[in-house]
C-alpha cells in the first residue's frame, strides 16, 4: 500500500490533492500546525476512499517536531511517498520594513522541507520505492520586484529538489519538482493576478505529472512558456522591468 | 483571514453588488459577522449584500462523517450537491433532494430550502436535514427539527438566523450512477399538466416550449425517472462559454427553432434511455458559466408555485409569455407535494412553472405582470430567482414572514446578516 505524507496539509492545494488521491485508496499521515483542521481533512479524505488518514503535528521552524513524524512512518509498512505544501509568503513590503522576516520564510519554504525530507531520504531508499512531490513556484525561476526573497528560497528549494531527484532516483524513487503560476487560494486571496489556477487544476497537473513520471511541472502548463522568456531576458533590460 | 472589495453578482448577472468578500479556508475562521453565500446560483440578489460584507463558504466542503449503512451524513456548508452525487453512488448513496446545478452548496440548499424533482414524493431539502450547526450572532448552536422556531426560521431563511457550518442530511438509497428515463412529448398544456398529475414515477419533470402558440401552447416534454444500476453508453463533455454572446443569440425566432428540434428530439411514441445521474439532474452544468449567453446584461428566471385548483393560471401565463416572444428554451413545469418546512419555503402544493429571460426592453413589466398573476392564483414566486417583486407583493406570498421576521430579529438584533434581498423586500422590518 501506498502512503503519502503530506507537509502543510492545510493549504488548499494539499487539500485538492490529497482528496483526489483519497480516490485511489492511498493512506495519509497528514502533518502540519492547525490539528483541528487536519483531523476534519483526514475524516473527509477517509469517506472518499483512503485507506487511513492520520494527522501528526508538525512546526518547519521547530526540527525537534521532525522525530515523532519520523517514528511513526518507520512503523507503516508499504511504499511512502511524501508531498510538500508548506510555504509562506509575507508581502515583499512587509519583509523590506522588517528583514528579521526573511529566515522565516525561508524556513517555511525550503531549509525547513529540506531538512526533513533528508532524513526521510534513508528510509524511502531501504525501501527502493516511492514518490517525492516538491511544491516550488514559478517565483523561484528568476528574482522579481514583488517577491524576491520568498523567490530566493522558492529557488532554493528548486535546486534542492533536483539535487534529491539526482540522488535518489538511482533507488528508483521519483522526485518530482512542482511550479504553480499564481493560484486561488488563501495566499493569493485579493490580489489581482494573471491566468489563475484552481487548486483543483494544481492537484489534477501533479497526479497527472506523476503518472508520466515527469520532473518538473508548470502548472497551468502556460507558465513554462512564460518563465522561458522570462529567463531569456537579458539581465541588464531585467533589472528595469517590473514585471 | 483577508477580506477584498469587489463587484460580483447572482446568477442571472442582472443583479450587481460591490462589497467586501472573504473566503475561509477553515472553520475556526468563520465568524457569524456577516451573511455567509455559497456558490452564487442564486440568480437575483440573496448572495448579495452592497456596500458590506459577506463571507464565501465554498472552501469548507469536507465531509465530517459518514456511516455507509444507515445513509447519514455530515458535511461542512459549502459542499456541493454536484461533488455528493459524484462520490456517493458508489457507496450507494445520493442527496435526497437535489436542485438542478449541482454547484449549488448545502447551505445554499437549506437556507433556500431547494426542490428538486421529485418534490411531490420527497418534499424539499429541509425535510430531510436532521441537524445543523448554526454560528448565531449570539454563539454557536447546534439545531434540530424539534427546535421549532429557530428550525423553521433557518429552513428557507435566507440565511438570517446566523451562518451554518455544517449539516447532518438523510441520504437516499441507490443501486448505481445511473438513471433509468422515460421520455414522451405532451402535445398542449393541459396534456401537459394531467401527465404530471398522473405520474406515479419517482422523478418527475416537464421541459415547455416556451415559444409555441395558438394549440400547442404549453406543449413539452414529461421525463420521468427511476435510480438505476445500468450502465450509461457517454458521459456527456464539460464547456465553457468564455465570453459574453451578442443579442442575437437568444432571439426569438433562435429560440422558436431550437425549441421546435428539441421537442422532436424525443420521438412521438416516447423513448426510454439511461443517462448518468448528473446528466439528468445537473443537464446545464455541462456548460460552464452559461449565464453569458444572455449577455452583458444578464437574465432573469420567473418562478412561481400555484395551488392545484388554480393550474389554470399557468396557462394564462405562458400564453402571455409567448406572446411576448421573451422566452429563452429554458422553460420548466413541475409537480409540487405538500410540505412546508420553513416559515420562508417556496414550495406548497400545486404546480411550479419557472422561465428564463434575457434581461432586455420589456422583460421586466413582463415579469411584473407574472407576479401579480401569480398572487392573484394564491400562489408565490421563488426568492432564489427572484429580482423583481416588491415588498407589499413578498407579504402577500409570504405569510409567516412575521413569525419569521420575529425569530431573526431577536437572533441577529443588529442586523448583521441582512442582504440586497433581504432590504429590498424589507423582509425583516414591518411595513
Ligand atoms: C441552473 C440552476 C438550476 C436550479 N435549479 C433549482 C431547482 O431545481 N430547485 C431549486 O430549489 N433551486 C434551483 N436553483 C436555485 C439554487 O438551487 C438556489 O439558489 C441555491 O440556494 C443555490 O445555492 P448556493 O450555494 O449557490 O447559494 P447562494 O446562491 O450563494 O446563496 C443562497 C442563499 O443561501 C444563503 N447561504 C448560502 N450558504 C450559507 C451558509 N453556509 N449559511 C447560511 N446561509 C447561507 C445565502 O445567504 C443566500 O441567502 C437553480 C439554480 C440554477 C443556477
Ligand atoms: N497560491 C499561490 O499562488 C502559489 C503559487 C506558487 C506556489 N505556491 C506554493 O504552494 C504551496 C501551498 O500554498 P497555498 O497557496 O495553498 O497557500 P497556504 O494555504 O498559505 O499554504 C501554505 C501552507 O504552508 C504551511 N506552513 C507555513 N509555514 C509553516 C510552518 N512553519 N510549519 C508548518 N507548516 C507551515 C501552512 O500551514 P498553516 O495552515 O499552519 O499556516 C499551509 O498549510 C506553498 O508552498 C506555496 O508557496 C502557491
Amino acid at each position: 500500500m501506498k502512503t503519502w505524507v503530506i507537509l502543510g496539509a492545510t493549504s488548499a492545494i494539499a487539500r485538492a490533492f490529497i482528496r483526489q488521491e483519497a480516490d485511489t485508496g492511498a493512506g495519509f499521515l497528514l502533518c502540519g500546525r492547525d490539528q483541528n483542521d487536519m483531523l476534519v481533512t483526514a475524516a473527509d479524505a477517509r469517506h472518499r476512499g483512503a485507506a487511513a488518514a492520520e494527522v501528526c503535528a508538525i512546526d518547519m521552524r521547530d526540527a525537534d517536531s521532525f522525530a515523532p513524524v519520523l517514528a511513526r512512518l518507520q512503523t507503516i509498512s508499504g511504499t511512502i511517498c511524501c508531498a510538500v505544501f508548506v510555504g509562506s509568503m509575507p508581502e515583499q513590503s512587509e519583509i523590506d520594513a522588517d528583514p528579521g522576516l526573511i529566515p522565516g520564510v525561508v524556513i517555511d519554504s525550503f531549509t525547513g522541507p529540506a531538512q526533513f525530507l533528508t532524513a526521510l531520504a534513508p528510509l524511502m531508499e531501504e525501501r527502493e520505492a516511492g514518490e517525492i512531490v516538491g511544491v516550488s513556484s514559478v517565483a523561484g525561476d528568476r528574482g522579481r520586484l514583488g517577491n524576491y526573497v520568498y523567490g530566493a528560497a522558492k529557488a532554493g528549494f528548486s535546486t534542492y529538489l533536483s539535487g534529491l531527484r539526482n540522488r535518489l532516483g538511482r533507488k528508483g524513487i521519483h522526485v518530482m519538482t512542482v511550479k504553480p503560476g499564481p493560484v486561488d487560494t488563501a495566499m493569493t486571496w485579493g490580489s489581482q493576478l494573471p491566468f489563475m489556477a484552481t487548486p483543483d487544476a494544481v492537484a489534477k497537473d501533479i497526479i497527472a505529472g506523476l503518472k508520466s513520471q515527469r520532473n518538473t511541472v508548470y502548472t497551468k502548463r502556460l507558465w513554462l512558456l512564460v518563465m522561458t522568456i522570462i529567463r531569456l531576458i537579458p539581465e541588464p533590460i531585467f533589472k528595469k522591468l517590473s514585471i | 483571514m483577508r477580506w477584498k472589495t469587489n463587484t460580483y453578482s447572482g446568477w442571472g448577472r442582472a443583479l450587481t453588488a460591490s462589497g467586501q468578500l472573504a473566503r475561509p479556508e477553515r472553520q475556526s475562521q468563520v465568524t457569524p459577522t456577516a451573511p455567509a453565500i455559497g456558490n452564487r446560483r442564486s440568480y437575483g440578489d440573496a448572495a448579495l449584500n452592497s456596500g458590506g460584507r459577506a463571507m464565501d463558504m465554498t472552501r469548507l466542503d469536507r465531509i465530517l462523517e459518514f456511516d455507509t449503512r444507515t445513509g447519514d451524513i455530515h458535511v461542512e456548508a459549502g459542499c456541493t450537491i454536484g461533488d455528493l452525487a459524484r462520490v456517493l453512488p458508489t457507496r450507494g448513496w445520493l442527496p435526497r433532494v437535489m436542485p438542478g446545478t449541482g454547484f449549488a452548496t448545502v447551505g445554499g440548499c437549506i437556507a433556500m430550502d431547494v426542490h428538486g424533482k421529485n418534490h411531490h414524493h420527497a418534499g424539499s431539502f429541509g425535510g430531510h436535514v436532521r441537524e445543523i450547526t448554526l454560528l448565531t450572532p449570539d454563539g454557536p448552536r447546534v439545531i434540530a427539527p424539534d427546535d421549532t422556531s429557530i428550525w423553521r426560521a433557518t429552513i428557507g431563511g435566507l440565511g438570517q438566523t446566523g451562518v451554518i457550518a455544517s449539516a447532518r442530511l438523510s441520504l437516499m438509497a441507490v443501486p448505481g450512477r445511473t438513471m433509468k428515463v422515460h421520455e414522451r412529448r405532451a402535445e398542449n398544456f393541459d396534456e401537459h399538466i394531467a401527465m404530471l398529475d398522473a405520474s406515479q414515477a419517482t422523478f418527475c419533470v416537464g421541459w415547455v416550449d416556451a415559444a409555441a402558440t395558438g394549440a400547442s401552447l404549453g406543449r413539452g416534454i414529461v421525463e420521468e425517472a427511476e435510480t438505476s444500476g445500468a450502465e450509461a453508453k457517454h458521459r456527456t463533455k464539460t464547456r465553457t462559454i468564455p465570453f459574453d454572446a451578442p443579442g442575437f443569440a437568444l432571439s426569438a425566432p433562435m429560440v422558436r427553432m431550437f425549441n421546435t428540434l428539441y421537442y422532436r428530439r424525443v420521438p412521438a411514441d416516447g423513448q426510454f434511455v439511461i443517462r448518468p445521474i448528473e446528466d439528468f439532474f445537473f443537464p446545464l452544468d455541462r456548460v460552464h458559466d452559461w449565464n453569458r449567453l444572455y449577455g452583458k446584461t444578464g437574465f432573469h428566471q420567473f418562478q412561481c408555485v400555484v395551488p392545484t385548483n388554480e393550474r389554470y393560471a399557468l396557462r394564462g401565463m405562458l400564453g402571455a409569455i409567448a406572446e411576448a416572444g421573451a422566452a429563452s428554451p429554458l422553460a420548466v413545469l413541475k409537480r409540487m407535494g405538500p410540505a412546508e418546512s420553513g416559515h420562508l419555503s417556496f414550495a406548497k402544493e400545486g404546480f411550479t412553472l419557472a422561465v428564463d429571460f434575457p434581461n432586455r426592453g420589456a422583460t421586466p413589466e413582463l415579469i411584473a405582470h407574472l407576479i401579480a398573476q401569480t398572487i392573484e392564483a394564491n400562489g408565490r414566486v421563488y426568492l432564489a430567482k427572484d429580482s423583481l417583486s416588491t415588498a407589499a407583493q413578498a407579504r402577500a406570498m409570504y405569510t409567516h414572514l412575521p413569525e419569521w421576521a420575529a425569530t431573526v430579529n431577536d437572533i441577529d438584533p443588529e442586523r448583521r446578516l441582512e442582504t440586497d434581498l433581504t432590504r429590498r423586500l424589507a423582509l425583516r422590518t414591518a411595513i
